[in-house]
């Protein structure tokens, strides 16, 4: 629902890249700050490979908490850096769910196939430039900052 | 950018004055041309961080500069304890002492034209690289806690590379101060799949022909001479450098207002010199240079055993190793004063020019090696850092391209197959695991690199001696 009681002017959230000169920024948009958040994790998938050739086979809880909204995304997308890193997954599936001060999420994905997956490039972390999490006046949900590859 | 925003200091060296909250001026060195080309955040990042606690003389940028995070990409900026200065993760960045060596290989152009296909695929057999890839090295936690207070010093003791390696590497392979217990878990576990890989983006090993001399009294100082093999690694201390960056990125922007800090740009992060924090990241930050070093000490000794296997009379000597991403504790002499100063490099070279007393005997009368690598395909140089350094940028130099094009905009215009075949048919091999990551590290995505070296050279920051022209490439 939108601050004047309407829906949100999207029927289901997406995911983008935007421009930054070193690196990549990646925008998750959706109805919910759930839902943003589970799309900025498939741009960020999608940074390294198309999030399409990622089978959701493996399910993994994850958690973080961080004192506001915006460093919370970058929590968010740090821990998936950091399980990515440690267990040589990729992940395509997310299912987030907000709670006071943090976060909780059930996060799906395989082990890296470096010949299927064809992973470009490593993401080294998620950055605060252009960190941001905000609600547009259609009521739709935006997330994003630049990440570090 | 707009160059009316700039006092025009010489016809290298542009000046933002203080104004506001800036404490001193900020400082770019580049040509007309490349400053005009320069994205306009680098002049709010420059003018953010000369608004920093306790910074010193100036903000600097260095003629690759661009838009980075909190600092500008090519930043350099020092800082006095006795001032309140800070350190700032956010002025490190994420890959800690992420850097360049290079090696003589003893072997001239003819010695390996035969052989480089074979040399190709053997170190890119030898070398992990790219995304997914792991060495074969495991640290259980206590050898990880040697490396990380070792660094080179403590592979070589493993038995990667040679003892006289270390005084061909800045600190002479340890940095001073590391602190293994300032090292999260989390990031000692994110490294111990990693030691010996090369990683990704425009991480690379490449042999290169020294192919134009420019200054042949310092090119003889340094044993290098047209027609020269040389083997050039570009890599960082992998993800226990990430994790540690990311994790004080968040405790310092979280407790900068308990120190009273106003940060302009939260990816400015940071924490007084000597308070806790600022410590114990200074701890950590140390053990992930020392993590680099060895790194690239590790993948020096893989690049050995390969050039054994296919050209057995090589002989690999490292000319130098340099980080581009730190902050090191340095005096510098400042109206006249010695001051102890905390100098913020974040892809920037450590440029000490003939007799500064950090330097090996071999660069004592010379200045030391200052490894400018280029792009996938494109010309590297070698050049020597100067005495007029020291005034000008607290001896620093460039580091490298800087990408003109984002990754998404390179992903569309080439294909990663298309390009390994153009470059073969000019005689460079690539060997990459994916061809995505070749399309989007493509040449044609970054700047050239020889502006930004004769911009370099103009500006008095450092000597062009010679360039390098690439003949195989590993890519992660």
């Amino acid at each position: 629902m939108t601050q004047n009681g309407e829906h949100p002017a999207i029927d289901a959230g997406y995911w983008e890249h935007f421009h930054h000169e070193a690196d990549i920024g990646v925008r998750g948009v959706g109805r919910t700050p759930a839902e943003a958040f589970e799309q900025t994790a498939l741009a960020l998938t999608a940074v390294i490979t198309e999030p399409e050739r990622v089978i959701p086979v493996k399910k993994i809880p994850v958690a973080c908490a961080a004192p506001d909204l915006e460093l919370l995304l970058a929590d968010w997308l740090n821990v998936l850096i950091y399980e990515m890193a440690t267990r040589s997954m990729l992940f395509s599936r997310f299912d987030v769910r907000l709670e006071a001060g943090g976060l909780t999420a059930v996060i799906s994905g395989e082990e890296i196939d470096r010949a299927r997956h064809q992973p470009a490039v490593e993401i080294k972390g998620a950055t605060y430039t252009e960190l941001y999490v905000g609600q547009a006046p259609d009521g739709a949900w935006r997330a994003q900052c630049v990440v570090d590859v | 950018m707009d160059t009316r925003q700039f006092i025009r200091l010489s016809e290298y060296e542009w000046e933002i004055p203080a104004s506001g909250s800036m404490r001193v001026p900020a400082i770019i060195f580049a040509s007309e041309d490349l400053i005009a080309d320069m994205d306009q955040k680098v002049f709010e990042q420059a003018t953010n961080v000369a608004a920093l606690p306790g910074i010193v003389k100036a903000a600097y940028a260095m003629p690759d500069a661009h838009w980075g995070y909190g600092f500008p990409i090519g930043g350099v900026a020092a800082f006095d304890p006795q001032q309140d200065g800070v350190v700032s993760a956010g002025g490190v960045g994420f890959d800690i002492s992420c850097g360049v060596r290079t090696l003589h290989t003893g072997l001239r152009r003819d010695d390996i034209e035969r052989v480089k296909e074979q040399l190709a695929n053997r170190l890119f057999q030898k070398v992990p690289a790219g995304l997914g890839s792991t060495g074969r090295i495991r640290l259980g936690s206590r050898e990880m806690d040697r490396m990380l207070a070792g660094g080179a010093q403590w592979a070589v003791k493993q038995g990667y590379g040679r003892r006289e390696d270390l005084e061909r590497i800045e600190e002479r392979g340890c940095m001073a101060g590391a602190v293994p217990d300032d090292v999260s878990e989390h990031a000692k576990r994110r490294q111990r799949d990693e030691m010996g890989t090369l990683g990704s983006g425009n991480h690379y090993l490449e042999v290169q022909q020294v192919r134009e001399v420019f200054d042949a009294d310092i090119a003889t100082a340094f044993d290098l001479q047209a027609g020269d093999i040389v083997l050039s690694i570009h890599c960082g201390s992998r993800g226990l450098g990430h994790q540690i960056g990311t994790e004080f990125l968040k405790k310092m922007v979280v407790s900068a207002g308990q120190y009273g800090i106003q940060l302009p740009d939260r990816e400015l992060a940071c924490a007084p010199i000597d308070s806790p924090l600022g410590k114990t990241y200074l701890g950590a930050m140390r053990a992930a240079i020392n993590c680099a070093l060895a790194n690239r000490q590790i993948i020096t000794q893989l690049a050995r055993e390969a050039f054994a296997d296919v050209v057995p009379e090589a002989d690999l000597t490292l000319l130098y190793d340099v980080s581009h991403n730190t902050c090191k504790v340095e005096e510098h002499v400042i109206d006249g004063k010695p001051r102890r100063l905390f100098v913020h490099r974040k892809g920037a070279t450590r440029a000490f020019g003939p007799g500064h007393p950090d330097l090996p005997d071999a660069f004592a009368d010379v200045g030391q090696p200052v490894l400018i690598g280029g792009s996938m395909g494109t010309a590297s140089y070698i050049l020597a850092g100067t005495t007029a350094a020291e005034a000008l940028s607290f001896s620093s130099a460039c580091h490298g391209a800087g990408r003109a094009m984002s990754r998404r905009a390179a992903k569309k215009k080439w294909q990663g197959r298309g390009l390994v075949d153009e470059l073969a048919a000019r005689g460079i091999l690539i060997r990459s695991p994916s061809m995505r990551g070749v399309a989007e590290e493509a040449p044609g995505a970054y700047k050239d690199v020889t502006a930004v070296v004769d911009a370099t050279h103009r500006a008095g920051l450092a000597k062009k001696v010679v360039s390098l022209e690439p003949l195989a490439c590993v890519k992660g």
